[in-house]
């Protein structure tokens, strides 16, 4: 028991990694509203940063800037004693795509809302079929 | 090392992408989007992830809650989920 706690609390981002992510999938397929729709988007993709932040994390190392770097050539640097900065600079990237697609996203939702006059989901269906 | 702290902004922030999705008041759920991407940017801080942090906490809980707020502002504030 001891050693399932220990294996659920190292592990437990990843545990909430997933929960995030079928949270935000739930969000995109069930919800009526489409704020609340690009809110799960949204949510799905911090959840997936979040796993790759948690990729990059080490057990006692520091932040990946290297001490004493003017002359870094002369003392040998320990790749243990840094988190590993990649799953970072990919992240930050997708940061950046994450706000253009909701940029995106909710200006489609003020369209859709100034022709069909509602953010529902199934009210706009009903009015398409009228037409 | 400072697991404690990331174990209470983890459960946050799951409460807190609930409340988002549930709370029946666009705006109310625009707010706690917000303060979900915050607890984010606080993880990533713990984590190692500065870079990543201050732009989540510039990008994902500043400029993503405006947007947000401007976009419920000019549609509507309620909704039926």
């Amino acid at each position: 028991m001891g050693d399932l706690a220990k294996e659920f609390v190292t592990t437990y981002n990843y545990w909430v990694y997933i929960i995030l992510m079928m949270i935000g999938l739930y969000a995109v397929m069930v919800k009526n509203n489409l704020v609340k729709k690009i809110i799960g988007m949204n949510i799905v993709q911090t959840a997936i940063i979040l796993f790759f932040i948690s990729i990059g994390a080490k057990r006692g190392a520091t932040i990946p800037i290297i001490a004493h770097g003017h002359n870094g050539g002369e003392h040998a640097v320990h790749a243990a004693d840094y988190i590993n900065p990649l799953p970072h600079v990919l992240m930050l990237t997708a940061i950046v795509v994450a706000v253009a697609t909701l940029g995106v996203a909710l200006s489609l939702a003020i369209k859709i809302y100034q022709e069909y006059g509602t953010l529902e989901e199934d009210d706009i269906r009903t009015q398409t079929r009228e037409e | 090392m400072n697991w404690q702290i990331e174990f209470i902004i983890l459960t946050m922030v799951i409460i807190l992408g609930i409340g988002a999705i549930t709370v029946k008041d666009l705006l109310g759920a625009g707010i706690l989007f917000g303060a979900y991407s915050f607890m984010m940017c606080l993880l990533w801080a713990i984590m190692g992830a500065v870079d990543v942090a201050f732009t989540e906490a510039s990008v994902g809980a500043g400029v993503s809650t405006v947007f947000f707020i401007s976009a419920v502002f000019r549609t509507t504030r309620g909704t039926k989920d």
